[in-house]
């Protein structure tokens, strides 16, 4: 069998335009173990968004081991590499198992009365002295979507807090914002299968063979068969898709905007455009079309530091495609301008008509494996079922079903986002914060502050998590999760495939599903609806299930036509389904129909420079018969930038062998054994002018912080540097704050999603021996 | 003809507000997205006032082209006094006086805007009209920003 660490997407299996992806199953066992001798228990993957379905093997209740399912629509049986190891880290020794408190200082063994009972008292002394705005959750897009609805129930309806948010605001903010933007609402327009049709598939910002390798596999099996898709790749680093587009366009980080306005002139000045689509199913185009007509190729070229011809190149074969799939990823969510960029991508694709057809769509992806129902549960800072916040008669809806007064449900504002939640934290006026499944101590933008204030003694940090992260050590409580393998739930990929995932073996100790700690406390704060009833009236996952099928009934985000029975035994299956789409939708947007209409879209959008709100009454007048929107924004220059030759551009990002913090796949020997240490990456000139060369040690420096990484030179363009995220100290050498990235990076979010900006930071590196930290 | 006062008024009025976006942006340098979008939008009212400044001599008014800076001094002790303050939430309150000036005062730069596009249909003044056309627009987004932050700063400030 293909060694999987040194050849991540396996063997081709190579198909033609418009022909089935072939079938390839995947397996991987602990040593010794025989197929036939194991349990299976059908899952899906949780280590990226991809969505891959697979089943879990157990033995002598353990989990054994890991094999695709052919039956599945995302994956047809393949296996991430991260999925074939990253089981093992279930069995971990070092898992969480009791709840542990903080007494006197430190972190003491206790159980689970005494861990609910301090929440439930410091929750009600707050509720009493400080109001619901003094406490704030902050989850994730690793949970389940039964757990995130009730989590979301719990804020809304029974604290009445506007403070929740997940770690999706890194992740997917930024793609949920361009959809609402363009199409009033959130939704993924496409589907993985357009990759089996597409004859031009365009990857904007978006490393795919190392953020959803089997989603590569893909894209790779139709470059090794008939009629092969150009590629084209707008990326600062050589990256594997890079080396396989026909077209790469590696431009200046920060310019991602200027890069789009420069195609879409080029598109629109060759009349490349399709009118008929736009007359009937768009508004703004005259818009569009003025503020691009400012960007032709020589002047883009100068801002982004491409070749103008490049350029042309680019826009000519995006011109004359006949089924153009889009894709974005964090290039574009991490960086500068990032909504208004991803919606720049949106507007090519509409502008063209392509969009709803097999091969002609847009992916605006995910980081995470349930992002997507971090997004439509409510808990990206939205209301459940894609509501509009600004629609009194949204709120309603949430009131009559849950029972409360409509005054309870927070609608005076949107949500508030998790960096604004730390700044009230900061300030001290929000004096509670409950992580779930999350690692901000390491995945937070300049960790120094975060950690100042998630260590404060006046705020009260609850953790619930797998692992001791370096979040729980900062905790007050910290509860033992149940992680996937251990629990049953629900989750959805990026292109809205629903699968479901069950329970294949006991959680360790006295760890248990998230699900039963969000009722647990939901039943110790005794919280009640309008009648005196339970506001949380379910247990159990299946029950959770069908309160949120009643939540999303009607909405774009339709649940009803699913149950757990269904989703066993096949294919994941993608929403809305319901009595219209019993088998789900594959693409939205197949006849010119958006969500947008005024009383029905999600949301009436924001300025893309300033991220104020559209009024009702604009949007209205704008767009009253739910169009697609064309919206267009001039470049600015990032916030930070550097000012001479000694100063680099710093961008971070992922490796295929790890996820998030590394939690798990630090601790499966394969995937910690191919990328053990953090390393810096900076091209042959810069690191020639720097007296670096490959594998030497590298000291990098911000304004707020230092790390310390071994060099690998090449790959990237000039003026850029390079460090994954993933590392933090959990498994550090020493005791410094020296290896993760974040501790360079900017404190700088986007206008409209609220993303932080990764990939905009301005460092100095030199080469530097190991006891070398001096600053700035 | 009162048109020369009009464009004087506008100058003077837009002149201090991107004075006074700095300043705001420089008080509350811990609330990033306030400091970083204070900093654009004070660069916006710079455009409009060099925009005027070259409507000006076809109707008898010279005006200077960029604003006066303020003093490196005094901008570094607001940045370095919002860092210290940072972590108290009496800032968050003062933000929100910030907020409201700020919006009161835009919104009288677009009362300006407004009287000097009637004035300019009025007397067929093709270029002054097209002048309110391009920066009017943008001084309605610099009111919805503040009215927007108002809006999302407010519950907080006002309950905690």
């Amino acid at each position: 069998m293909t060694d999987r660490i040194a050849e991540p997407w396996g063997a081709r299996t190579p198909y033609a335009a418009g022909q089935r992806w072939p079938d390839r199953v995947d397996t991987e066992l602990a040593e010794g173990l025989d197929p036939e001798a194991v349990d299976w228990t059908q899952s899906a993957a949780v280590l990226h968004s991809n969505g891959d379905g697979i089943d879990i093997a157990s033995h002598n209740g353990r989990i054994a081991g890991v094999r695709g399912r052919r039956a599945d629509r995302v994956n047809h049986g393949r296996v991430d590499p991260k999925d074939l190891f990253g089981w093992q880290a279930n069995n971990s020794p070092d898992r969480l198992t009791v709840p542990l408190v903080r007494d006197g200082g430190r972190m003491v063994e206790s159980d689970w009365d005494t861990a609910m009972n301090r929440i439930v008292a410091t929750t009600k002394a707050l509720l009493r002295d400080a109001g619901p705005g003094s406490i704030g959750f902050y989850t994730s897009g690793q949970l389940m979507l039964e757990e995130y609805y009730t989590l979301g129930v719990i804020a809304r309806a029974g604290l009445g807090t506007n403070h929740i948010d997940g770690n999706t605001r890194l992740c997917t903010a930024t793609a949920e914002w361009a959809l609402k933007e363009t199409f009033g609402c959130d939704g993924q327009p496409g589907s993985y299968t357009d990759v089996d049709h597409a004859d031009v598939i365009a990857l904007y910002g978006h490393n795919v063979a190392e953020t959803q390798t089997v989603l590569w596999s893909r894209m790779l099996d139709r470059l090794a068969g008939a009629n092969p898709p150009h590629i084209i790749c707008v990326d600062p680093r050589e990256t594997p898709v890079a080396r396989e587009a026909t077209v790469h366009l590696a431009p200046v980080p920060g310019t991602n905007l200027a890069l789009m306005n420069g195609l879409l002139h080029e598109v629109i000045a060759h009349d490349w455009v399709d009118r008929d689509y736009i007359a009937a199913h768009t508004v703004g185009y005259d818009a569009l079309a003025a503020c691009v007509a400012d960007y032709p190729p020589e002047r883009v070229a100068k801002i982004c530091d491409v070749a103008a011809d490049d350029l042309r190149r680019a826009a000519e074969i995006i011109g004359h495609a006949q089924r153009l799939l889009s894709t974005v990823l964090q290039g574009f969510y991490q960086s500068h301008q990032a909504t208004a960029a991803a919606v720049a991508v949106n507007n090519l694709n509409v502008i063209r008509g392509m969009l709803g057809r097999p091969g002609a769509g847009i992916l605006q992806m995910n980081g995470q494996p349930t992002a997507q129902n971090t997004r439509e549960c409510g808990a990206n800072g939205d209301l459940p079922g894609f509501r509009n916040w600004r629609n009194d008669g949204h709120v309603a809806e949430l009131a009559r079903l849950w029972n409360v007064d409509i005054a309870t449900i927070p609608h005076y504002s949107e949500p508030t986002h998790a960096m604004q939640m730390l700044r009230f934290a900061e300030q001290g006026t929000l004096r509670m914060l409950w992580v779930s499944a999350t690692n901000p101590a390491v995945s937070l933008p300049e960790l120094r502050r975060i950690r100042h204030i998630l260590g404060q003694t006046r705020l009260f940090l609850v953790v619930q998590d797998i692992f001791a992260t370096e979040t729980a050590e900062l905790a007050d409580v910290v509860l033992p999760a149940a992680a996937w393998g251990e629990k049953t739930g629900v989750f959805t990929n990026a292109d809205r495939t629903v699968h479901i995932s069950d329970k294949a073996v006991d959680p360790p100790g006295q760890a248990r599903p998230d699900l039963d700690i969000f009722c647990d406390y939901a039943e110790r704060m005794d919280f009640r609806d309008s009648d005196g009833a339970p506001l949380i009236a379910w247990r159990d996952p299946e029950s959770a299930f069908q309160a949120w099928q009643r939540c999303s009934a009607g909405r774009p985000c339709d649940y009803t036509g699913l149950s757990y029975e269904k989703l066993r035994g096949g294919s994941g299956i993608q929403w809305p389904c319901n009595a219209e789409h019993p088998d789900g939708t594959e693409r939205l947007y197949a006849d010119g129909e958006f969500w947008s209409e005024p009383d029905y879209c999600e949301s009436y959008g924001k300025d893309l420079i300033t991220g104020a709100s559209i009024e009702p009454t604009q949007y209205r007048a704008t767009n009253p018969d739910g169009k697609a929107m064309l919206r267009p924004a001039g470049y600015t220059p990032p916030h930070e930038r550097p000012v001479d030759d000694d100063e680099l551009w710093l961008t971070t990002g992922r490796t295929v062998y790890h996820f998030h913090t590394r939690t798990k796949t630090g601790r499966a020997p394969q995937l910690n054994n191919a990328a053990p240490q953090v390393w810096v990456q900076l091209s042959a000139g810069d690191a020639r002018r720097r007296g670096i060369r490959e594998d030497d040690p590298a000291v990098i420096r911000s304004p707020r912080g230092c790390v310390q990484a071994r060099a690998r030179v090449g790959g990237i363009r000039d003026g850029v540097a390079f460090l994954p995220f993933h590392y933090g100290y959990w498994d550090a050498d020493d005791d410094g704050h020296h290896r993760a990235a974040n501790e360079l990076t900017i404190t700088d979010w986007d206008a409209v999603s609220k993303q932080p900006q990764f990939k905009t930071s301005v460092v100095r590196i030199s080469r530097g021996a190991e006891e070398d930290r001096s600053g700035w | 003809m009162k048109l020369d006062l009009a464009l004087r008024e506008l100058h003077r009025s837009e002149t201090s507000l991107g004075r006074r976006f700095r300043r705001v942006g420089e008080r509350h340098q811990a609330d990033h997205d306030v400091f970083h979008l204070c900093a654009d939008l004070a660069g916006w009212s710079d455009d409009h006032v060099r925009r005027i400044a070259e409507a000006g001599p076809s109707h008898g008014v010279r005006l200077a082209d960029s604003p006066p800076r303020n003093g490196r001094l005094l901008s570094s002790v607001r940045k370095m006094t919002s860092v210290a303050l940072g972590r108290r939430p009496e800032p968050g309150l003062l933000l929100l006086a910030d907020l409201r000036s700020v919006y009161l005062h835009v919104a009288a730069v677009s009362v300006d805007w407004e009287l000097l596009a009637q004035g300019a249909q009025a007397a067929r003044e093709a270029d002054l009209l097209e002048l309110a056309t391009q920066c009017h627009p943008e001084t309605l987004r610099q009111m919805d920003w503040a009215n927007t932050m108002l809006k999302e700063l407010a519950p907080q400030v006002l309950t905690s």
